[in-house]
């Protein structure tokens, strides 16, 4: 019997054997997948092990920690003033994971990135206990507070950036919300999320970078630099518009009046976009034609998706017919775009022409605040050529001394703007949407671009125009980066 | 000639007794347990725990008894395996008490804490050891009983399905509870008394089996009358899976069964029939019955979400138990740091007790329980092949072979190698049927190793053999 007797003790150690192979498989070549599995409890439980780094702004960190019992988790996540924040930092919650700043840069924020190890080794030879780096952004806390401030009680969103370096200065969203409402794992925590998630209003919705708008009359910027580029006509060239209306190509009886009569006859671009004219925008814009209109849009970052490093909805111009890229070309039809790519296109044409990445973290701290990764200012392409720029700036400016955009002339600065109130909802039925784009070149040699955007705030069509609502908040955001003046 | 020294099948007379060895190697089963327990105690509260005088005695206790019993009754038994299974049963008590430290699964719903019961019941194992060391004076004698092991084994294998005793837990019906004792699982010790069944069965039944078989194509097909039996055991296993939903059990006795009558006959046709006997069976029962089919199920998609009964997707325990086994890396988090109370209920504690190991000890302490597990087979099978007779060596190949499908099934599960069962790890996990019947099965295997190893008495002087006598009329 002892021949199978041998041959039952290698099945015996090919049984065991298959097991070893087994946890090897598990713990060694599938264990990194397992442990950082978004099921896995424990990655929530070591996010929150230790107190989170912070998310800084200015000189001042914007969030804060608390201590949290009752649960597997040590600590919670704090907003010193959360709906101010929350468009910037995301959320991270104990019960509902994490989102934009605080998700992507989790690594740094708990102390577990691998730019950490040598951190981390020094830690555990001193028996310390693992540190949270913290995260530096871009914003200028004065101008995030002026944008609020002024969005205050109204749907819109915001967005600064500083033309020659493309740094994000300001990003706001209302209306908003405080994520410290739901950071921890209670009840109380669940309720709040839940509410935040039905509310009509989407409060955790970031309309700077993640809603696309029709951007109406701020695109004519857009429209004239497609033409400026293919040469169809000069900014002061007469484009033979008609003076109170336009008929759309290739229709019978479709059309397109003009907002201010009076202004729009035989105009020349720069009086187009002074009295934002849309008979000769329209019929720029057609005399274009869709393709070079789509890749002069794709030029100013149309089409694409950004991430800064906060990944933004993609704004659109998309293949259209006749009619329909004449619309395009006073930004209504199928066009949209987020606030943040309106500020790109001002702070393209203030920068000369050149678009630079936009970006909203500076650099990333170790525990010990070494900097483990600078932010160096990108040049995306060049949107259009200097030429074109400088005219483009003639024309916005005269928009703001002597044009619909009046109303954020600023004594210090030099700036260049323009208005747009777009139409939408069924038959543009619905409150239109207020736009202001502008930038500012102040006397301090601080620049910035602005993108503001508004929605339905009043019942009252008249009142909602892009300089009235939209301007005054786009005014105090500049002034905050270039200074009050006299 | 020393060519009968490097025999190493057949025990060699005068043999060194080795219970020095053994003595030795139970003192380090006993140290690295107190070692794992301080560790938790300093991992949990920075403080060496106040039970800690009392666990070593207590251990101490044990394995001191243990091994002068073995040295007294059973002097030239194996040395190794009472140290391996002093250890694996210290280190389960750890893991326990250990577990117990996690509020979340230590409520009195839960049962509360769990470890001193185990080292109850690891007591009264050892006594079961004692007792049959000290009674069974030759493992022979279980030669008497075959009939009446037959069954007591089928009598234990059904009772669960007896009504009013038979409880259903997990959806497995292993359990039966008698009011005033407990509950226990009467398939931990089935599995004993059944290898004492086939042992007698075959040992009568080997050359019948063997010999009286035709050929074709190359393998030797048994007759029909004789594949009676393994037919029959066939079915009790489909039945154990069917109205037990046992599948741990189902492919003990089948699994045991098989070696069994392959180690008797040596007859590999007899493998290549139960094979195909046990996939028929597995894949049908699989198809049809709803528990196995879900544990197959959780078993091809481990780490797929379910719904958790509140209108959520809630993670399995089978995933539970991979995040935790993952979590452990190449170190383990350390004894007292993972979380694999995150499992829940109870199961962390007994079919889960390995996901604690991986996830606390890492890969490199799983694999060495795995490794101690195979070396107590191992020292098993090689008392099986020392053993002179061959009920001993039936009995001893049958005892080791269950024990370690029952250590692949159940670490097989928990690790999603192969769909989960009901069984409990020996002597690791939570269970006093469990720990009891493997120390019996442990004192059994020691007494067949000690018979096999035991010097053969010297030959008796016998004057007649000085010279011839010559009787003449």
């Amino acid at each position: 019997m002892n021949k199978p007797l041998r041959r039952v003790a290698i099945f015996a150690g090919l049984l065991v054997l298959a097991l070893l192979a087994r946890v090897n498989w598990l713990q060694f070549v599938q264990g990194e997948e397992l442990s950082t599995h978004k099921d896995n409890r424990r990655v929530a439980i070591g996010r929150y092990a230790i107190p989170r780094g912070d998310i800084i702004v200015g000189d001042k960190s914007v969030t804060g920690h608390a201590e949290t019992t009752g649960s597997d988790f040590k600590f919670k996540r704090t907003w010193k003033d959360g709906p101010l924040w929350a468009p910037v930092t995301g959320y991270a919650s104990q019960a509902f994971g994490a989102n934009q700043l605080e998700e992507i840069n989790d690594g740094i924020l708990t102390g577990t990135d691998d730019r950490l190890f040598f951190d981390r080794t020094i830690d555990m030879i001193t028996g310390e206990e693992r540190q949270g780096g913290d995260v530096v952004t871009t914003i200028n806390a004065d101008a995030q507070r002026a944008a609020y401030n002024g969005l205050k009680g109204k749907k819109g969103a915001a967005v600064a950036i500083d033309p020659k370096t493309g740094a994000i200065l300001a990003l706001v969203s209302t209306p908003s919300y405080d994520p410290s409402s739901f950071a921890g794992n209670s009840d109380k925590d669940s309720e709040a999320w839940t509410k935040l998630n039905s509310d009509k209003n989407k409060p955790m919705l970031n309309r700077a970078l993640r809603e696309t708008y029709p951007p109406g009359s701020t695109f004519k910027v857009v429209t004239a630099a497609a033409a400026l580029e293919n040469g169809t006509y000069d900014i002061d060239q007469n484009t033979h518009s008609d003076p109170v209306h336009y008929k759309l190509p290739l229709t019978t009886d479709s059309w397109l009046p003009n907002p201010i009569a009076g202004k729009c006859g035989n105009a020349s671009m720069e009086v187009g976009l002074q009295w934002s004219c849309n008979t000769v925008f329209a019929k720029v814009s057609d005399e274009v034609g869709n393709k070079a209109m789509i890749e002069q849009a794709e030029k100013f970052g149309f089409n694409e998706e950004q991430f800064v490093p906060i990944r933004s909805a993609e704004s659109v111009y998309p293949e259209m017919d006749r009619p329909q890229n004449a619309l395009g070309g006073i930004g209504q039809s199928s066009v949209r775009a987020t606030p943040l790519q309106m500020a790109m296109v001002a702070a393209a044409v203030a920068n000369d022409g050149k678009l630079m990445k936009p970006y909203l973290v500076d650099k990333l701290l170790a525990p010990n605040l070494d900097t483990i990764e600078r932010t160096e200012p990108q040049e995306l392409r060049e949107a259009v050529s200097e030429e074109t720029a400088r005219k483009l700036q003639q024309g916005m400016e005269t928009v703001v001394r002597d044009g619909t955009g009046a109303p954020v002339q600023l004594t210090n600065a030099t700036v260049g703007g323009k208005t747009g109130t777009a139409q939408h909802g069924d038959k543009n039925e619905a409150l239109p949407y207020a736009w202001m784009i502008t930038y500012a070149k102040g006397e301090n040699g601080k620049d910035v671009a602005v993108a503001v955007v508004v929605e339905d705030g009043s019942a009252d069509r008249e009142q909602i125009s892009g300089s009235g609502i939209a301007g005054p908040i786009a005014k105090s955001v500049m002034q905050a980066i270039v200074g009050k003046g006299a | 000639m020393s060519s009968q020294h490097h025999t190493s099948t057949i025990g060699v007379a005068g043999a060194p007794s080795r219970r020095n060895t053994e003595l030795a190697m139970l003192v380090f089963a006993v140290v690295i347990p107190v070692f794992a327990y301080i560790n938790v105690g300093l991992a949990k509260d920075g403080s060496v725990p106040a039970g800690a005088l009392g666990y070593t005695l207590g251990l101490g206790c044990l394995a001191a008894v243990a091994h002068l019993v073995v040295r007294k009754f059973a002097p030239y038994a194996d040395p190794l395996l009472l140290p391996i299974a002093t250890l694996l049963n210290g280190l389960g008590l750890v893991l326990i008490w250990r577990l117990d430290q996690e509020p979340s699964i230590t409520t009195d719903q839960l049962g509360g804490a769990m470890a001193p019961g185990q080292l109850l019941w690891s007591t009264v194992g050892i006594g079961l050891f004692v007792g049959v060391l000290v009674l069974l004076k030759d493992h022979r004698i279980l030669q008497r009983y075959t009939y009446i092991s037959m069954v007591v084994a089928l009598f234990l294998l059904l009772m669960p399905l007896i009504p009013g005793i038979g409880r259903n837990v997990n959806g497995a019906r292993i359990w039966i509870s008698i009011p005033g004792v407990g509950s226990l699982q009467p398939g931990e010790f089935a599995k004993i008394v059944i290898a004492v069944f086939f042992a007698g069965y075959l040992m009568v039944k080997r050359d019948a089996l063997a010999l009286a078989s035709r050929r074709f194509m190359g393998v030797y097909l048994p007759r029909g009358r004789d594949l009676g039996p393994i037919l029959m055991i066939w079915g009790v296993s489909l039945m154990i899976l069917v109205f037990e939903t046992d599948l741990g059990s189902s492919l003990l006795l089948f699994g045991l069964f098989v070696i069994m009558l392959y180690v008797a006959t040596e007859r590999t046709s007899w493998i290549i029939f139960g094979m195909l006997l046990s996939a028929v069976g597995a894949v049908s029962v699989a198809s049809f019955n709803s528990h196995v089919g879900l544990r197959v199920d959780r078993w091809l998609n481990p780490l797929d979400r379910v719904p958790d009964g509140a209108g959520g997707m809630g993670v399995t325990e089978t995933a539970q138990a991979l995040y935790s086994i993952g979590s452990g890396g190449m170190m383990g988090s350390g004894l007292g740091q993972g979380y694999s109370r995150l499992i829940g209920g109870i199961a962390p504690k007994s079919d889960y007790i390995l996901s604690t190991v991986g996830e606390e000890l890492g890969l490199t302490g799983f694999m060495a329980i795995l490794i101690l597990y195979g070396l107590l087979v191992q020292r098993g099978i090689r008392t099986a092949l020392a053993a002179r007779d061959p009920f001993g060596k039936l009995l001893a190949v049958g005892l080791s072979g269950a024990f370690v499908l029952q250590v692949f099934v159940v670490a097989g599960g928990v690790t999603a190698l192969i769909p989960l069962t009901g069984m409990t790890m020996p002597f690791l996990a939570q269970g006093g049927s469990s720990v009891i019947a493997n120390w019996a099965l442990i004192a059994i295997l020691l007494r067949i190793s000690d018979t096999a190893r035991r010097p053969a008495p010297a030959p008796a002087q016998n004057p007649d053999a000085e010279m011839t006598q010559v009787v003449r009329p």
